[in-house]
């Protein structure tokens, strides 16, 4: 009989198959469709602009993000994998290839590593890259061109050379949310061109069927809150409901779900574990401070759009929120005590 | 399996009960040697009775309980003393143990004993009984079973709750004594009534064990007050609190015992030996022990005397497979690892689990992510994740302050679900470790 025990551990000796990796890449994975019909629909565009943001967030998170003391950095957790991606799908198809890179790059840097990597930040990077480039360069983020004919031309100026503005010289086209808001004649564009995709807009804000399919199926691998995005919904619908009953906006209800960076951003910018709250009641609370912040930006704001923004706002209150939304302790009646230092 | 009765949060860690829950429980050859711990309980160890040269019976008291809380110690083997010295125990510690060198010629017939009759003794007295015959609490904790049967007077209890849960994974000990020992566990019910002064009791039994729910249903005494009551499949129900909140609906308060709402609960073991004192007269000197796990070659259950060292276990299963990789006493959620194969069996010892590679992997960790699933999974409503950032932080008196380490009863759910692998309730055990050190400076 063999004396050489190789392992002595505290327990428990047994852990769930459920590891961060396999979470990162099944967001990953979970975002293929949306991928592959932006493809559909804007060709060799969009590849290049995901390749441009996914490149500027590895080599960032390679280059600088690599902590003697964890994994991280390691690029094998997935976590910068997925950055590039959503950043890359919130671009217009014809962005600059520079500018997308440099985004990649920023959000990596100043929305994550300056923070100490993964599970440090408070910001979502994606949104922390994309705020960047929305501040840096405002027509380009907001130029979409109208649909080429054909397939395997370029949407506008993607390879505008760095430093330089992008050459606009093709007819633009206004996004639904656009359209709406700033159209001499305000049209709303039918349910049916949002859920499926056939509009203008950013590469993965197109179809909120395959965003809806992809979250549902996060949720129900257990991989995403699925109450972040119900609440964001819920309140969406509500406040928007209210005000447009009471002819304060122009914006019906279901329009403001289906229509711009919604989808994505109540699927997979709010639901970045990181950067949201970990108790149930704070992702309500987180939620509906979304919908609400996203109705009034975009109903009054000088923007478009204010999916962004919301989310970034409530980033910023998600340590107050776990702070007030502590689980009631077994066999007592009231919360647990106030948490006092930063532990959050 | 939904629509049964359970408490809030927990998890589902895979089974693995189908290895052993099929095999009869059969009697283990008697040992050469047995190492008895004077320590086999929670509280003050016992005091030993014999010297070095001593002849020993089977079922002889050779160390007594030294206090209220604590607990007598029988030969488990008739023998001879050889000594008592300091020899490795389960829990990791060097503990004074008498040393029997077992007489092979032995019929290992226990010592004639002359108990009396249950029903003639007086309620108070049937606990100095129990306390007599060194029982403890079998479900893990080994708490002496005296000492819960007389519970604080001004907390009367009125239900009586028999634990046959058993959710820790792969044991199936408490499974096969409710199939072989239906009556023991009754009449050990009737004692415990009995003693406690009360009329009810609750049998709460987890679904994945449908024969034992049959069996103690179909073995119900007409004139017993009991209700068998299947439960939801889940990970820590044997927890006294998350029992008493499946069952009964309702919350121990923090910090006190169950006896403050009118429960207490007992192991089916537990309720089977407490019937072997009055019916044979045997103590506690031996128990069914779950020998399981891929990475023994002949798993099973069975009737193993305490001291009997962990080393001729395993040769007498059939020895370690090729891939074992870990030795646990009890589960594996809440087990402890072995790392002495010179260590005995003891009282609370449910099961012996030899873990393969495969079963208990090295995984990585990763920086906490925030998911949120630790408090998703804490039944006592704690925030891991905040304990488990001050525990790194070393901020122990935080953790009791403000985090309320003091209730987490190191169930292990946030460790299990952890998917950066974080050793939570690992690193709680080792803050409350520091904060006992810190204050005894």
């Amino acid at each position: 009989m063999t004396d050489s025990i190789v392992k002595l551990t505290a327990s428990p000796h047994v852990r769930s198959a459920e590891s961060t990796i396999r979470i990162m890449w099944s967001v990953v994975i979970s975002l293929v469709p949306v991928v592959a019909a932006s493809i559909y629909f804007f060709g060799p565009s969009a590849i290049l602009v995901l390749l441009a943001s996914i490149a500027g967030c590895l080599i960032t998170e390679r280059l600088f993000g690599s902590r003697s003391d964890s994994l991280a950095g390691s690029l094998a957790d997935g976590s910068a994998m997925i950055t590039g991606l959503l950043l890359g799908l919130t671009l217009p198809p014809g962005f600059p290839l520079w500018m997308a890179f440099l985004g990649g790059a920023f959000g990596m840097a100043f929305g994550k590593i300056i923070y100490g990597g993964l599970g440090q930040n408070i910001f979502n990077p994606a949104l922390v890259g994309r705020a960047f480039l929305q501040a840096a360069f405002p027509v380009a983020i907001t130029t979409w061109p109208a649909k080429t004919q054909q397939w395997w031309s370029l949407q506008g100026d993607n390879l505008a050379l760095p430093f330089m503005s992008p050459v606009v010289d093709v007819a633009t086209e206004a996004t639904p949310l656009g359209n709406l808001k700033f159209g001499d004649e305000p049209v709303v564009t039918p349910l049916f061109d949002l859920f499926f995709g056939t509009t203008g807009g950013s590469l993965g804000e197109t179809s909120a069927l395959l965003i809806l399919l992809g979250g549902l199926y996060l949720a129900f691998r257990g991989h995403l809150n699925w109450h972040i995005p119900l609440s964001i919904f819920v309140s969406t619908f509500l406040v928007s409901g209210l005000f447009f009953v009471l002819g304060i906006s122009q914006f019906p209800p279901l329009f403001m779900l289906f229509s711009g960076g919604m989808m994505l951003g109540a699927f997979y910018m709010a639901t970045d574990m990181v950067t949201s709250p970990v108790t149930n009641r704070g992702c309500w609370l987180f939620g509906f401070g979304i919908g609400f912040l996203v109705v009034v930006i975009r109903v009054w704001g000088g923007l478009p759009e204010g999916v962004m923004y919301a989310i970034l706002l409530m980033n910023a209150l998600v340590p107050f929120i776990n702070r007030a939304t502590q689980p009631r302790l077994f066999g007592t009646s009231g919360r647990m005590k106030e948490k006092k230092g930063d532990a959050q | 399996m939904k629509g049964l009765l359970s408490f809030k949060h927990g998890v589902h860690p895979p089974e693995n009960k189908d290895i052993t829950s099929g095999i009869a429980s059969r009697r283990f050859p008697f040992p050469e040697e047995v190492i008895l711990p004077l320590s086999q309980h929670i509280g003050i160890p016992a005091k030993a009775l014999v010297q070095p040269g001593d002849r020993v019976e089977r079922g002889d008291v050779i160390a007594e309980a030294a206090g209220f809380i604590s607990s007598s110690v029988h030969a488990t083997a008739a023998g001879t003393v050889k000594s008592i010295e300091l020899w490795p125990h389960p829990s990791g510690d060097m503990v004074p143990s008498i040393r029997i060198t077992v007489d092979p010629n032995s019929t290992q017939m226990q010592r004639p004993r002359i108990v009396p009759r249950w029903q003639d003794v007086k309620d108070e007295d049937l606990s100095k009984e129990i306390g007599r015959a060194g029982i403890v609490g079998l479900g893990g904790a080994a708490f002496p079973s005296h000492v819960k049967l007389n519970p604080p007077k001004d907390q009367p209890i009125d239900l009586l709750l028999i634990n046959g849960c058993e959710c820790e994974p792969y044991l199936t000990s408490d499974h096969r004594t409710m199939l072989e020992r239906p009556d023991d566990v009754y009449l050990g019910i009737r004692i415990a009534l009995k003693a406690l002064g009360i009329t009810r009791a609750m049998i709460g039994i987890e679904a994945n064990k449908p024969d034992a729910i049959e069996m103690m249903r179909k073995t119900v005494p007409d004139d017993l007050d009991v209700s068998v009551q299947p439960l939801q499949v889940k990970y820590p129900q044997g927890a006294e609190k998350m029992l008493i909140k499946a069952v009964m609906g309702r919350e121990v308060p923090s910090g006190a015992l169950p006896s403050a709402i009118g429960a207490l609960v007992q192991n089916v073991a537990t309720a089977a030996n407490v019937a072997a004192v009055f019916e044979t007269g045997q103590p506690l000197i031996e128990r069914i022990i779950t020998v399981t796990g891929r990475g023994i070659r002949k798993p099973g259950n069975w009737v193993i005397p305490f001291g009997t060292k962990l080393r001729d276990v395993i040769e007498h299963c059939g020895g370690l497979a090729d891939d074992a990789a870990e030795i646990v006493f009890g589960g594996p959620m809440m087990g402890l690892g072995q790392a002495n194969l010179d260590v005995p069996v003891l009282k609370a010892t449910g099961g012996i689990l030899v873990l393969s590679k495969d079963e208990c992997k090295r995984q990585d960790i990763l920086p906490c992510i925030r998911c949120g699933k630790c408090l998703d999974a804490c039944p006592v409503f704690l925030n891991p994740q905040l304990m488990g950032m001050l525990a790194k932080a070393e901020r122990f008196e935080e953790m009791v302050a403000e985090a309320n380490l003091n209730d987490c009863m190191l169930c292990g759910c946030c460790s299990y679900v952890c998917p950066s692998n974080i050793p939570l309730s690992q690193l709680f055990a080792a803050s409350r470790t520091q904060l006992k050190r810190l204050s005894s400076l």
